[in-house]
């Protein structure tokens, strides 16, 4: 039952810190947890009697960190503002749309659906694991809006109302629309499969001819719709790209349809000659298929739209004429004056011209340690104010924020997209390359022999090779990838990433939040006098309270104190003193918590080591009249598995190089740490994507970890992107790939696996060329027998799809068993 | 085989007629969502009122 024993959080499956000895009482035990934020979360959804979804869950939750905190949702529970951001329904309910920040799995979702209908004057809630948000209707008579995200982060989920509707009602009609799409092709599929075994048969056999001709026209009928409706998308990316001077995918994808097509369409009608529908109609639904899975994973990632409201709060506090009144953030002038209380994100750039806050920063500079904020200090829209209230003139808002710039860069890099175009290129200049050869070849030569039969043939070349290599051999190859890294907890944003990954030369990497964990936590607690580790853990917190510096936050996330602190004074520089249970203790470097001792006051300037508790590890001491009681060691710790991640990626030929926002003193201790030699320190979001252009240039394959918004524009502009599960949505609206878990473990596999991937596409795609131009020929001069040629075929396809399978071969989920034993023989 | 030229279009119709329903299923929502509410059939139907603020509540377990 003791958490030294090493077992992990209960809630969110992260080691607990060493000595802490914390419970959350679920169902009549014990559970150890690793921070009060989980603790609150396991308690109240068992309280909830929602305890069922520790056993559907399959993956952990996300780590709670703070306890939630009621007052951010103050603003919603006003019905003047919650009338302007929602939208009415019939009998006076309203309903909004919310995002849901660490919704993983259909159990999460489950657990929100059940946590919400459990409230009285909820009238529906629709929850949507695959896009992660959640549509409320409500009766404001009964409840107020504030209450039901306070609900919500209770659980665990962090909600983020999405004052439009726009870009969701979008998302979901491009799905629709493409599962129609898919639909019809999938379908017509079948239909035409069942008239090509007859064709097959009966061309070896022999047939009535009129029946054949029947099963021909008939297989026309049913791919007119697959060829036009279903192969629409195709068509139009085509033609987008065409217009645009380049060439995608989509070029030669659409040449094959509409040859095969025409092809078939025209022997059919003319009696003569052999007709492709099961090929097209398999082609589109295949290549369909491989795009609405990479559709449904680039909505779950989610847009830019999403990710701005994620990080700009929808209201803010306007002062007017002395009155103070929540507004919404758009309705913010430059001159306005606002108020941000502790706590809550700033709306808009600003001026501070009272208050003395300290601000965190992280999601722009990436450095975690909040900033203090006299008046006159710049501040910025995102941000989060940790200190004391600030009253903020607005000098900049909408389009013209800090934030809004990061966002800009964004999408010019987008704009840019070098790594799609040039994969998209490279795969498209080798099929069209190898295949129009081989077609002019056959033309060249029948116009020497046969003038009247040099057409035909051509378009029997093209038509077997194309369809046959580009629907089989790529896409099922990558679905099978994509499928595998989808059961590791990978979610492939863009498929031809894979491709790319498989080229990879170079990884940059981003430090805070993704070789470390992003969160200064305190790791281990030394008891060094008579009291143990848990009392001091529990006085260390109690005193902690009533500071707001960034380390007062390790301790509010490890133990809720069952003490008060009174009489607290904060010694800048030094640490707090203040006396609980009737004892004066104090806080703060070694010397400064030794110095009751003697009783004296110290007058020692040396800085608090915990001012940069977050670069790397530092140790906090507790102290009373005896001397000293306990240490505390504070870290932003590194992932367990980063060195071995960045070994295993060595070993690849990947070397590794950090590019950090953060102080060079941290990064360096890291970096050897994580044994990466390279490193560069304080660069701004610009600076990053400047060295990734630098190694570009050098014709390095670049692939970008990162999860902050200040590493957005570096991952769109690197060849491949990766973004923690954990990191800013921002960040994983630029990735290509999302490693769900926030786990490192698995990036060495994904790469591995992603040049088997490569390596299977290069064999199916060398087979069926081979085959085709082995058997074409053969056919042609009479050597093959039609039933050979269709058994052949079948066979062909078989392989492909055989050998793709290979990938997703051997790479089964563990699983952790989330729900622990013991409650079986409990309950027997 | 001359049963071939009404069994065909009559199983095109069957084709047809299980596009239009997909096709409807698709617009009414049905496939938004294809893991939670597998879930709601694991849900013991308790009334609210019962379970708010029960700290142990007996199905966590008896369902085990």
């Amino acid at each position: 039952m003791s958490a030294a024993g090493g077992a992990p959080c209960f809630h969110c499956g992260e080691p607990i810190p060493r000595g802490l000895d914390l419970h959350a009482r679920i169902a009549g035990r014990d559970e150890p947890v690793c921070c009060h934020g989980c603790k609150a979360v396991a308690e109240f959804i068992t309280g909830a009697g929602l305890g069922d979804y520790y056993r559907y869950r399959d993956t952990s939750s996300t780590r709670a960190d703070e306890p939630p905190r009621p007052d951010r949702w103050a603003a919603y529970d006003r019905p003047e503002l919650v009338e302007r951001l929602t939208r009415p329904e019939p009998n006076g309910a309203r309903s909004i749309t919310v995002l849901l920040e660490g919704l993983r799995c259909a159990a999460c979702s489950w657990l929100a659906d059940k946590a919400l209908s459990l409230q009285s004057g909820v009238l529906d809630v629709s929850v949507n694991p695959a896009t992660a948000r959640a549509r409320l209707v409500w009766d404001p008579a009964k409840v107020r809006l504030g209450d039901l995200l306070r609900v919500l982060e209770h659980v665990g989920l962090r909600p983020h109302p999405l004052a439009g509707e726009h870009s969701e009602q979008v998302a979901l009609l491009e799905r629709r629309s493409a599962l129609k799409r898919l639909a019809v092709a999938g379908f017509g599929n079948m239909q035409v499969m069942m008239f090509a075994v007859p064709l097959y048969f009966g061309d070896a056999q022999g047939m009535d001819p009129a029946m054949r001709e029947y099963m021909r026209l008939v297989s026309m009928l049913v791919s007119i719709p697959v060829a036009l409706y279903s192969g629409w998308p195709f068509y139009q990316g085509a033609w987008h790209a065409l217009r645009a001077r380049s060439i995608s995918m989509d070029v030669p994808v659409s040449i094959g349809i509409v040859l095969a097509f025409v092809a078939s369409v025209w022997n059919a009608l003319t009696g003569q000659g052999e007709v492709y529908f099961d090929s097209v109609t398999m082609f589109v639904f295949f290549l369909g298929l491989g795009r609405y899975v990479e559709m449904i994973a680039r909505h779950r990632a989610g847009s830019v739209a999403d990710a701005l409201a994620r990080l700009a709060p929808a209201t803010a506090r306007r002062v007017k004429a002395g009155i103070a009144e929540d507004v919404q953030a758009v309705e913010l002038a430059v001159g306005d004056e606002l108020v941000v209380p502790s706590g809550e994100v700033l709306a808009a750039d600003g001026l501070v011209i009272e208050g003395e806050g300290r601000v965190d920063e992280s999601m722009l500079t990436g450095e975690s340690a909040a900033v203090p904020k006299p008046p006159g200090t710049r501040v910025h829209q995102g941000t989060h104010n940790l200190g004391a209230p600030l009253r903020v003139r607005v000098t900049a808002v909408a389009g013209d924020t800090v934030l809004s710039g990061i966002v800009a860069l964004l999408e010019r890099a987008q704009a840019e997209r070098p790594r799609l175009a040039r994969a998209a290129d490279r795969a498209a200049a080798w099929f069209l390359s190898r295949i129009l050869v081989g077609a002019a070849l056959v033309f060249a030569v029948w116009w020497y022999v046969d003038p009247a039969r040099a057409f035909s043939a051509t378009l029997a070349v093209l038509v077997v090779t194309c369809p046959c290599a580009l629907s089989l051999a790529t896409p099922t190859a990558l679905a099978a990838a994509t499928a595998a890294l989808a059961r590791r907890g990978i979610l492939v944003a863009h498929t031809d990433a894979i491709e790319t990954l498989s080229k990879a030369t170079h990884v940059l990497w981003d430090k805070t939040g993704t070789l470390t964990r992003g969160l200064v936590r305190v790791e281990d607690v030394r008891s060094l006098g008579e009291v143990d580790s848990s009392r001091a853990m529990t006085w260390a917190a109690a005193l902690e309270q009533m500071s707001e510096h960034p380390i007062a936050r390790a301790f509010a996330a490890s133990a809720r104190p069952h003490a008060m602190a009174s009489e607290v004074t904060v010694h800048a520089g030094q640490g707090l003193e203040g006396s609980v249970d009737g004892r004066l203790l104090r806080i703060g470097t070694r010397r400064f918590a030794k110095g009751l001792r003697t009783g004296g006051s110290t007058g020692d300037r040396e800085p608090l080591p915990a001012a940069d508790a977050d670069s790397g590890e530092s140790w906090v001491y507790l102290g009373d009249a005896t001397g000293l009681l306990a240490a505390f060691r504070l870290t932003d710790p590194l992932r367990a598995e980063a060195r071995d991640c960045v070994t295993r990626l060595a070993a690849l030929g990947l070397p590794s190089e950090i590019v950090s926002g953060d102080e060079a003193s941290a990064v360096a201790r890291i970096a050897a740490r994580c044994g990466i030699g390279l490193h560069s320190a304080r660069l701004a979001p610009a600076d990053k994507l400047g060295r990734l252009k630098a190694l570009q240039a050098d014709g390095a394959v670049v692939v970008a970890v990162g999860d902050g918004i200040n590493d957005a524009p570096l991952l769109r502009g690197a060849d491949v992107a990766i973004a923690m599960g954990r990191g800013s949505a921002l960040a994983q609206t630029s990735a290509d790939l999302i490693l769900v878990r926030d786990s490192l473990e698995d990036l060495p596999r994904t790469i591995d696996l992603a040049r088997r991937t490569q390596r299977v596409i290069r064999q199916n795609l060398t087979w069926s060329i081979l085959y085709n131009l082995a058997a074409l020929p053969l056919a042609a001069l009479g050597y093959v027998p039609p039933w050979l040629a269709a058994i052949g075929m079948s066979l062909s396809s078989v392989v492909v799809v055989l050998n793709a399978m290979r990938l997703s071969r051997g790479s089964a989920q563990k699983r952790r068993p989330e729900w622990p034993v013991r409650p079986q023989v409990e309950t027997a | 085989m001359e049963i071939l030229y009404v069994m065909i279009p009559l199983g095109l119709v069957l084709v047809g007629f299980g596009l239009w329903a997909f096709f409807w299923a698709t617009g009414d929502g049905q496939f938004d969502d294809l893991d939670s509410p597998g879930w709601s059939v694991l849900d013991d139907d308790r009334p609210p009122a019962a379970t708010r603020g029960d700290p142990d509540p007996p199905s966590s377990e008896q369902s085990k």
